[in-house]
Order: structure tokens, then C-alpha cells, then sequence
């Protein structure tokens, strides 16, 4: 019997590891290599024929690709500072209410358990420039006169795009910002009143240090699922029209599943694979250095 | 005296500018979902009207419609439940053993490169749902489980393990080490120590990781939309989309099935909220 005995912590594991290899590793192997041929759904024999980077350069000299990248890329980082901006006032706000804290929080929850496809829905129909909330509401108190084409224009359609996204995920970071106010040690901010800080500064240099951690945490959960905006731009504006709104996953879906060019797509998924993880990468280092700063590691 | 009433006059100030910014905020946040739930009780009609109505009547039509089967225009809203409801629960169960036990063997073993293994994990979770969604359909259709309850399970389960491994990973690590090794000394293998102590003490805090997986099933779309093509597979997200056609959209109908969608999310979410906030904050902090 020299069967050697696999570490038990492995074998715990091994269940997780199978099935994530079978669902995401493998296919995603699949789809690197088919980024290298010219695959078309319509046309199966074109796996097989092997063509380089010819799509990763094609992608890389296509100005529509750029400019959806470049949107993504600007639509993330407006989308995830205002998140932090509006979820740490929140946050804060909340955390000062002497009366019905618990039903605030609860309210607050509200918009994490909201589908995507439904923040999306919701929005369309609130912005609906003939029918919509919004326009109804400017044009009965009489501050505009025409209805605006709020999924129409290209400024307007991104704004609306963003307020969806900031509407659906502020939450994730004013619960967890509230979480760490909620545990955070009465002592040092007495001894800071008492040493004649003012509310600024002890803000600056104690809350804040204090809550670095936790909002780590929901940045990393953020960043964990970015890509839920292609529901919200699917369902609202479907990257259109023209592709004012074109993100990196609406055109993905539109080359691969419209336009059945699977090669071409993949390559575009990759860059968007690469953004993710870029993005997931940094805040989980973020997460543990500011982790290790106050203590908590081990 | 003076300057006692300036003081009292400011803190009376700061609270009414506290107080109406929270409302504001909180408007911001109740009234596009309560806007949902009073539109799916008005006449289409009054939705449409320019100049608009806004003094609502009340109507059952929409749901009438929704319930009513496939008949006149309406959409197969039941058949949509149950496969979503289906879908999510049986990949919810099967997430949360296998996310169980990786938790379990990240909080209670110390081996080689653990970080590089749980950020590894993590960094599947990442990858967008539409970017999965191209490769996954076209295996998928090789193996012939396009469109099939079974495939997307598949999917989902895959897609909620990380987390899962996170959340459950946090609670297990606010479990003391003693209590198992006190049951082993008493006689008890590890296997048994686990389910006899260590799970009950860590119950609730599975159960809101099991909630968790759950909604993210139930709310998916980038994958499902891909994976499923009829009746017979179609989650409730998915068929939201029937009631869009090329340039109308039947707001009326499509309120009626979102509310529909949302309220079984909401009564989980208020079972829960508190281990939630626990476990995705002890999860993090204390890694």
C-alpha cells in the first residue's frame, strides 16, 4: 500500500477546484485558443485554422474598440468614486440618526437585492422620454418644456447609464462603511475631542484610517462583479443608439452573438478578462495592506 | 447669553440640513422601486397619457394578464418562476457544500501559498458574465445541455463557490479553535466535530451565505440569457425581455413581473440582513 494520502485541506478543496475548472478554466482555455482563429459560429470548420494575433491586432487597430474600451474604462472610474463618495456620506448620515437606524439600514438594502436586468428596466422606464418619471415630472412643473431625450443623447444616455449603476451599488458601500463605523472603538475619538481636534480632523486622521479596511472590502467586492453593467446597458440603450453607449461587454456580446464572429469576440473578452482582474488584483492587495496597517492580519 | 443662542441656532441647523439630506437621499433610493410596484397597478392607458395622469387608479390587469397564461399576449410568467426558482435552488444547495468545505479547509488548515489559492479563486468569480457567457454556449452546445435546467445549475454553481468560500471562511474563523478539539477529545472524529458543533454554531452565517448565492442565481442575466433559449429553461430575468418587442414595450406587464421578481429577494434579504453585514465584514477583516 503506497498510496500516498492527499493533504486533507486539499481535499476539501477539491470540490471547488473541480468544478470552477470544469465551468470557468476549461472554457476559458477553449475561448483563449479560439482567439487565435478566425472562429464564426455559422462556419464550425473555422476553428481549426490557426491565425496568430490577427484578431488581437485587429481589435487593437479598431477605433470602435478603443472607444468602448476607453468608455468602460471611464465609466468605471466615475461609476466606483461616486460610489465611495455617496455610500461613506451615507454612511455617515446614518450612523449619526438616534431613531429608526434599523429601518434605515434596512432600506438601505434595498437596491443589492435588485436584479441588474431589473435596475435596468426600472431605469429605462423612469428616463422614457415619453413616458418617463422624469420627464413627466420637468415637463408638468414647467422647468422644461420638450421632453429630453435622456436614453437618446450621448451625454444624457451615460448619465443615466451611471446613475442606474451608482442607484444599484452605493449600497454595498454605505452597509459595509456602516458596519465599520459601527465597530469602531469609542476610545480614540474621546481622547481626540479631549485633546481639541476638530470634527475635520477627527474624521481625517482617525474615522477614515479606521474605515480604510471595510471599504476595501466593498471595493473589492465591487470589483468582483464591474461587468454587471452590460445588463443595465443591455436592457437601457443596448449600446446604442449608434454606440454612444457602447461599453467593452455590450460590443463583445454584439460581435459575438450578432455578428456569430466567436474568434474576434473572445479576443475583446480577454481584454475585458484582464481589466477585471487588474481591477480585482489591486484592491485585494489594497485590502491586505491596509489589513496588516491596523493589526487584523494573521 | 448671546453667543449660547448663535451655538444652539447652528446645531438647530445642522440637524434640519441632516435631516433633509437623509430625506432626500432616502427618496432617491425607495422611489424608482416604488414607482415599479405603482405602475404594475395602473391601466396601460393611464401609463401611456401625455399630458401624464398623476392621480393613479387602480387596476388587477396586469397581473390578470401575467397569471393568465400564455393566451393574449401574455407571457409564461409561471413557467419562468419555476425554472428560476428551480435553477436557484439547486445550485445554491450544491454551491454551498462545495464553497462549505473550501471555507472550512481555508479558516481551520495552514498550508503553502494559502492567499495565492484564495485570491486565485476569488479572481474566477471576476470574470464578466458575458465574456464567460461566449466560450460556455458553445461548449455547452457541443455537450447538448444548452437550454436545459442542468447547464445552467452547472453554471451558477460555479459562479457562487468563491464567494461562497469567502463567506463561509469568515464564519468558520469566528468559530474558537477549542471547540472542535474539545469534541475530539471527547470522542469525536473531525467529520463529526464538524457537523455536530462546529455547523450549528456557524448555522446562521451559512444560511445568509446560502442567500446570498441564491439571489445572485435568481438575478443573473448575462449568462442565462445566452444559455437558455425556450420556455422550458428561461429564468424571470430572462423573460423580462418578452415584454419588449422592436419599438413597444409593455410597461405595465413588465412592472407586474418585476415586482414579481423582487419580492421573493426582499423577504430573504430581511430574514438575513444582519449576518449578511457580518460575514461579509468579518470575511475581509479579519483574513
Amino acid at each position: 500500500m503506497f498510496r500516498r494520502r492527499l493533504p486533507e485541506w486539499f481535499v476539501l478543496l477539491l470540490p471547488a477546484i473541480l468544478v470552477i475548472a470544469a465551468v470557468v478554466l476549461i472554457p476559458l482555455l477553449f475561448s483563449l485558443y479560439s482567439s487565435f482563429t478566425p472562429y464564426r459560429l455559422t462556419r464550425p470548420s473555422s476553428l481549426w485554422r490557426w491565425v496568430g494575433t490577427a484578431n488581437y491586432e485587429r481589435i487593437l487597430t479598431d477605433a470602435k474598440f478603443w472607444s468602448a474600451f476607453g468608455r468602460t474604462v471611464l465609466f468605471l472610474t466615475i461609476v466606483l468614486n461616486l460610489e465611495l463618495v455617496f455610500g461613506l456620506g451615507i454612511a455617515l448620515l446614518v450612523n449619526k440618526v438616534t431613531w429608526g437606524q434599523r429601518t434605515l439600514r434596512t432600506v438601505l438594502m434595498f437596491p443589492m437585492m435588485f436584479s441588474p436586468i431589473l435596475v435596468g428596466f426600472q431605469f429605462k422606464f423612469i428616463f422614457n422620454d415619453n413616458v418617463g418619471l422624469v420627464n413627466n415630472v420637468l415637463q408638468s412643473t414647467g422647468i422644461s418644456d420638450a421632453a429630453l431625450p435622456w436614453l437618446v443623447d450621448e451625454k444624457l444616455a451615460m448619465f443615466s447609464i451611471m446613475f442606474a449603476e451608482i442607484w444599484m451599488s452605493t449600497s454595498v458601500f454605505a452597509i459595509l462603511i456602516l458596519a465599520g463605523l459601527f465597530a469602531m472603538p469609542r476610545d480614540p475619538l474621546e481622547a481626540a475631542k479631549v485633546d481639541g481636534c476638530t470634527a475635520f480632523q477627527t474624521f481625517r486622521h482617525i474615522t477614515l484610517p479606521f474605515l480604510m479596511p471595510f471599504i476595501f472590502i466593498a471595493m473589492t467586492i465591487r470589483s468582483l462583479d464591474v461587468a454587471r453593467a452590460y445588463d443595465i446597458v443591455q436592457i437601457m440603450t443596448g449600446g446604442g443608439p449608434a454606440r454612444r453607449t457602447e461599453l467593452l461587454w455590450t460590443l463583445m456580446a454584439r460581435t459575438g452573438y450578432v455578428d456569430a464572429r466567436m474568434g474576434l469576440a473572445n479576443a475583446m473578452g480577454y481584454v475585458s478578462i484582464l481589466l477585471s482582474i487588474v481591477f480585482t488584483v489591486y484592491f485585494f492587495r489594497k485590502l491586505s495592506a491596509a489589513r496588516a496597517e491596523l493589526g487584523m492580519g494573521g | 447669553m448671546d453667543r449660547n443662542l448663535a451655538h444652539r441656532n447652528r446645531r438647530r441647523a445642522l440637524k434640519v440640513a441632516h435631516f433633509l439630506t437623509l430625506f432626500v437621499v432616502m427618496s432617491i433610493i425607495c422611489i424608482p422601486g416604488l414607482w415599479i410596484v405603482l405602475n404594475s397597478f395602473r391601466p396601460t392607458v393611464e401609463i401611456m397619457a401625455k399630458p401624464p395622469v398623476w392621480t393613479p387608479s387602480f387596476t388587477l390587469e396586469h397581473y390578470r394578464a401575467m397569471f393568465g397564461g400564455a393566451g393574449e399576449g401574455g407571457v409564461p410568467v409561471f413557467s419562468y418562476f419555476r425554472n428560476s426558482l428551480i435553477v436557484s435552488v439547486v445550485s445554491t444547495a450544491i454551491a454551498i457544500l462545495i464553497g462549505m468545505s473550501g471555507g472550512y479547509a481555508f479558516a481551520r488548515y495552514r498550508f503553502r501559498g494559502k492567499a495565492g489559492w484564495f485570491v486565485g479563486l476569488m479572481l474566477f468569480r471576476a470574470v464578466p458574465g458575458v465574456a464567460l457567457s461566449l466560450p460556455l454556449f458553445i461548449v455547452f452546445a457541443r455537450l447538448g445541455i444548452i437550454d436545459t435546467h442542468f447547464g445552467l445549475i452547472l453554471a451558477y454553481v460555479a459562479m457562487n463557490v468563491p464567494f461562497t468560500i469567502w463567506l463561509t471562511d469568515g464564519f468558520f474563523r469566528q468559530i474558537p479553535k477549542e471547540l472542535h478539539e474539545a469534541a475530539e477529545i471527547d470522542g469525536c472524529t473531525r467529520w463529526q466535530a464538524f457537523w455536530k458543533v462546529e455547523f450549528p454554531v456557524a448555522r446562521s452565517g451559512i444560511a445568509s451565505a446560502a442567500i446570498f448565492a441564491f439571489l445572485t442565481s435568481w438575478n443573473e442575466f448575462a449568462l442565462a440569457s445566452q444559455l437558455t433559449r425556450s420556455v422550458g429553461s428561461k429564468t424571470m430575468p430572462v423573460g423580462l425581455l418578452d415584454f419588449t418587442a422592436e419599438f413597444t414595450i409593455n410597461w405595465g406587464g413588465m412592472c407586474a413581473l418585476a415586482v414579481l421578481m423582487i419580492v421573493p429577494a426582499l423577504i430573504l434579504t430581511f430574514i438575513v440582513q444582519k449576518h449578511l453585514i457580518a460575514g461579509l465584514t468579518f470575511g475581509g477583516v479579519k483574513g
